[in-house]
């Protein structure tokens, strides 16, 4: 009996850390979707924890957005369960479940009143009156929509709208609050501002939400964790960072950030080093952790431009080395070929002896630090032995 | 083997907005389409029924068909109501057309006026515009009888172009308003004169419009009875008109006939228009 | 945008003169002539002096004539309503449907509106009269139910009497109904099919069940169409002639009936005229109340 009164005054939905962090709120389970016969989503899945900010990341038609439909209950499954609270809510229509969404056009009623439209799904739970005031009030302050109850939708900015569309959403203290490309419609400036607005507000009201976005820097920005999705397919789920940093495979490392890939064969791969040689560069690539790979297996690598140190070059000199690899290794010689300056920093494209160009940049440290390196220039590219990520598909 | 446990969906549940896989919303539909189509199935089917009680099938037979096409007023009227629709096709699109091209175009004083007096054939009711007809041709300007065919035939066309234009002028003037003026200042840029713009920018854009507003105006005309009933004289006789006198006496399966045919004649005209436009905005899409 | 006439005369004389000459000549003088006839009065058998009198607008509102205006309204409000209220579930149906099927369904709500109204009307008479195929249909429902009663031990049903189906006022409102439901579907369908979905999955999402969610958003969101639907069944219905005089009895006649007798068979043009005159003005009254909801609703939209 104590447990009951105790979760009541606790109001739930908005206390999510008092159940747990780990909590899985949303399972999917197999679910795939065909369009006829095309598969937008192939069985994918997916737990989403209680608290989490997820990001469905991934180019457009990847099966992103239909994946959150589903969960909605605007598409239904063609095969496999959704679990919300291990419940699964394949009978539940849209209007039933526990769960809101922030609509990419915002879907604002365009006919009624602000106050009206966040009002509106508490009238359809049946709140009573003084309590849908009480509510709409608190939900108005929460996005800073003060005062700006009794405008028509057509009378705010798209910033303000997706407020509305927040809050109205908000009030009903969903499970799980699901937006659709957010940011999209916004313009570059607002979308920065309302980035970091997401992120405290969703710290603020605890809810878990759960965000579909084609853009990477705003689902590393944003989310907790991310799921890279492709061709209805799940890539990776990791944290922006894991992302990042540990791709598990071309797409994802291609997808997400910029990088230099090349292709290589894996020539010795031991418990804290291994070796691999591409074809675009005489020296090899010294790692100073193992692959887990067979000798002789093709692989990639991966090297972010950021990771690329850019060193000047005269003839005669002996070769430049790094201190965290043999002699020989993680170097290679190039010319400058292309260069880019954008302020803060400088892009640089450095022509391998092969032929094959590759991307690095430096930030302009000082004022005229950009000036050291020109067009041409014979330069030695190097990088860290744990700098590289080696993908093996 | 697992793979048989998972047992496969039958079918697919409806997404929410899929309304017309409601079985209410189908039985609607179903039921709109029965009661639109019922008489006018069973009118045609019948026309082949071997029976003048016309309700128990007895049989097939043409000899309705063939009483029909013996029936010379019946032909002449059938004639008629075709020459009169392709008069007023042609008239209406070229006054449709400059109708349209002019609202759209200039600006000019009283064009207020002009507008809502375009709007008015639309607008008005049949009855009213039949019985002004018909004073019209009777005391103003008095249609000479006895002329030769077609010209005998000039009062109904006048009358059916009158409200058949402004609809080609509404149509037309709709696909106007999706005209990029830059096209047009290309051309003269391009060293275009004024009519060599009109006839290589601007006609061209508006074809669509233009075989849509001919297929409303031959439908209309073609369909028109009041009208044509208030300004016909007894011997310039419509398809419509000579129908509704053959009613008057009896039902006769010989109606049902010459109605399958009118009915045959007008979908095959509508789907070749629609053909038309259809084959044209995937050309101008292309 | 638009161009001066000053700049372009010759043009704008060769574009504008023959549509508006054509609008004046064919149209205009004839409604004009009309107008001038329905103050005038018959002085012999083929004269009418232009005398300025009212009579014939006083007659009009005797109560003979007033019942007849009032009962035309009230015949063409109810196939309006009852259009719509086939009409929007059929149009709401259509809009939502995969684009092959609403093609189709489409093509098929067209097609009965490209084949000639007097046609159409009479396929309606031969399917409801007296030996018509309902009552065909109806006998035979008839007879077998008392052939099933017979069966059973009762006394059989008694000999079918053919339902009265024809030449009454719910004939016309069925033949209204039957001929202006295109009318009323394309324009319902229009709307609904240009309105943002996401806004009805914004209304499911945030809870309401789909009742509410067409009453509180789909249809003040469809409402001009719903309007122009309304306007486009409803003046048709309002001066219908041919559905009225095929279908109905004699107690069935509209104002369109009249206004005919009065030019074919009781040649009086006066009064004829003053009656056309009279639907004209319903007809520009219904639409002026059209248009001015339509501007409320666009300055509430604005």
């Amino acid at each position: 009996m104590t447990d009951v009164a105790q979760n009541s005054l606790d109001a739930p939905a908005l206390r999510p850390d008092a159940r747990g962090k780990d909590n899985v709120i949303i399972r999917f389970e197999s679910i795939t979707k065909r369009f006829g016969n095309l598969p937008a989503v192939d069985n994918v899945t997916l737990d989403v924890r209680e608290g989490e900010f997820f990001a469905l990341l991934g180019p457009s038609g990847c099966g992103k957005t239909t994946l959150l439909r589903m969960l909605a209950g605007f598409e239904t499954p063609t095969e496999g369960r959704i679990l919300i609270d291990g419940k699964d809510i394949a009978n539940l229509p849209p209007n039933r479940r526990p769960v809101n969404m922030v609509f990419q056009s915002y879907a604002v009623f365009p006919h009624m009143k602000v106050t009206d439209n966040i009002a509106y799904g508490l009238k359809m739970d049946g709140v009573s009156g003084n309590e849908i005031r009480r509510r709409v009030d608190e939900a108005l302050e929460l996005v800073k929509l003060g005062g700006l109850g009794e405008r028509m939708p057509d009378q705010l900015s798209g910033g303000q709208r997706q407020r509305v569309a927040l809050a109205r959403a908000l009030v009903k203290r969903p499970r799980v609050l699901l937006l659709d490309e957010p940011l999209s419609a916004l313009d570059a400036k607002l979308r920065d501002q309302m980035r970091s607005e997401l992120t405290s507000l969703q710290k603020k009201v605890g809810i878990t939400f759960i965000m579909v976005t084609h853009d990477q820097d705003e689902a590393l920005a944003i989310a907790t964790r991310c799921a890279v999705m492709n061709r209805g397919m799940l890539a990776q789920v990791a944290t922006p960072s894991d992302l990042y940093e540990f791709p598990n495979s071309q797409f994802v490392a291609d997808f997400v950030g910029r990088v230099n890939m090349f292709e290589g064969v894996l020539e010795k791969d031991e418990q804290d080093e291994a070796v691999v040689r591409c074809a675009d560069f005489s020296a090899p690539v010294y790692l100073d952790h193992g692959v887990t790979g067979a000798r002789g297996t093709t692989v990639w690598v991966a090297l972010r431009p950021e990771k690329i140190e850019m060193h000047k070059r005269a003839e005669g000199q002996t070769p430049f080395k790094m201190e965290d690899a043999p002699q020989g290794a993680n170097v290679t010689p190039g010319i400058i070929r292309e260069i880019v300056y954008l302020g803060s920093e400088t892009n640089y494209e450095v022509e391998l002896e092969g032929g094959r160009r590759v991307k690095t940049f430096r930030s302009n440290l000082t004022r005229y630090d950009q000036e050291d390196f020109t067009h041409n220039e014979p330069v030695w590219l190097a990088w860290h032995a744990c700098s590289p990520a080696v993908l093996l598909s | 083997m697992s793979e048989a446990a998972t047992p496969r969906p039958r079918r697919e549940r409806p997404g929410p907005l899929e309304y017309l896989r409601r079985w209410p919303l189908r039985i609607m539909v179903g039921g709109t389409l029965f009661f639109l189509y019922l008489p006018l199935i069973t009118l045609m089917v019948f026309s082949f029924n071997d029976s003048r009680r016309n309700i128990v099938w007895e049989g097939f037979t043409l000899k309705y068909y063939e009483k029909a096409f013996s029936n010379a007023s019946l032909i002449e009227a059938f004639t008629n109501s075709l020459t009169i629709a392709f008069a007023t096709t042609i008239l209406s699109v070229i006054l449709g057309a400059l109708a349209a091209v002019m609202l759209w175009r200039f600006r000019f004083p009283g064009k207020t006026a002009a507008e809502g007096g375009m709007a008015l054939p639309i607008v008005v009711p049949e009855i009213c515009m039949g019985v002004a007809m018909l004073v019209f041709f009777a005391r103003v300007m008095p249609w000479p009888q006895g002329l030769p065919w077609p010209a005998n035939l000039g009062a109904i066309i006048i009358a059916h172009t009158s409200f058949a234009f402004p609809f080609v002028a509404t149509v037309v003037r709709a696909r106007l308003a999706s005209f990029n003026r830059e096209l047009e200042e290309a051309a003269k840029d391009l060293g275009a004169s004024e009519w060599r713009t009109f006839w290589d920018v601007l006609v061209p854009h508006m074809q669509p419009g233009l075989i849509a507003g001919a297929l409303l105006a031959f439908t209309l005309s073609l369909d028109d009875f009041v009208i044509t009933f208030f300004t016909a004289g007894p011997d310039t006789v419509t398809f419509p008109v000579k129908v509704y006198s053959m009613l008057r006496f009896s039902i006769s399966p010989e109606v049902n006939a010459a109605s399958t045919i009118l009915i045959v004649v007008t979908v095959a005209l509508t789907a070749i228009g629609l053909h038309l436009q259809n084959r044209n905005a995937q050309k101008t899409k292309a | 945008m638009e161009q001066s006439w000053r700049r372009a005369k010759a043009a704008f004389a060769a574009i504008a003169l023959p549509p508006l000459t054509w609008l004046l000549l064919f149209f205009l003088i004839p409604l004009a002539v009309i107008w001038a006839y329905s103050f005038g009065e018959n002085t012999g058998p083929v004269t009418i002096d232009l005398t300025g009198t009212f009579a014939n607008y006083l007659r009009a509102i005797e109560p003979i004539y007033l019942e007849i205006f009032w009962k035309s309204i009230l015949i063409a409000g109810l196939t309006t309503m009852l259009c719509l209220v086939i009409g929007f579930p059929v149009a709401l149906a259509i809009a939502f449907a995969s684009p092959r099927t609403k093609t189709w369904l489409l093509m098929l709500i067209m097609l009965p509106f490209w084949t000639n109204l007097l046609i159409r009307t009479f396929a309606l008479v031969a399917v409801l009269r007296e030996n018509g195929y309902v009552n065909f249909a109806l006998e035979w429902l008839w007879n077998n139910a008392s052939w099933a009663m017979t069966l059973a031990g009762f006394q059989p049903l008694g000999e079918f009497e053919p339902l009265k189906l024809l030449y009454n006022n719910a004939a016309v409102v069925v033949g209204l109904v039957y001929v202006h439901l295109p009318f009323m579907v394309l324009p319902l369908y229009s709307a609904l099919d240009r309105m943002d979905r996401s806004l009805m999955e914004a209304s499911l999402d945030l809870g309401a069940g789909h009742l509410r969610t067409i009453l509180l958003v789909v249809v003040p969101l469809a409402a001009p169409g719903i309007a122009s639907g309304v306007l486009i069944t409803f003046i048709p219905a309002l001066g219908a002639y041919l559905t009225p005089d095929l279908l109905g009895g004699t107690d069935s006649q509209m104002i369109a009936n009249v206004i005919e007798r009065q030019f074919k068979r009781a040649n009086d043009w006066p009064f004829g005229a003053a009656l056309s005159f009279l639907l004209m003005y319903l007809t520009f009254i219904a639409i002026a109340i059209q248009t001015t909801l339509q501007r409320r609703a666009d300055r509430r939209g604005a």
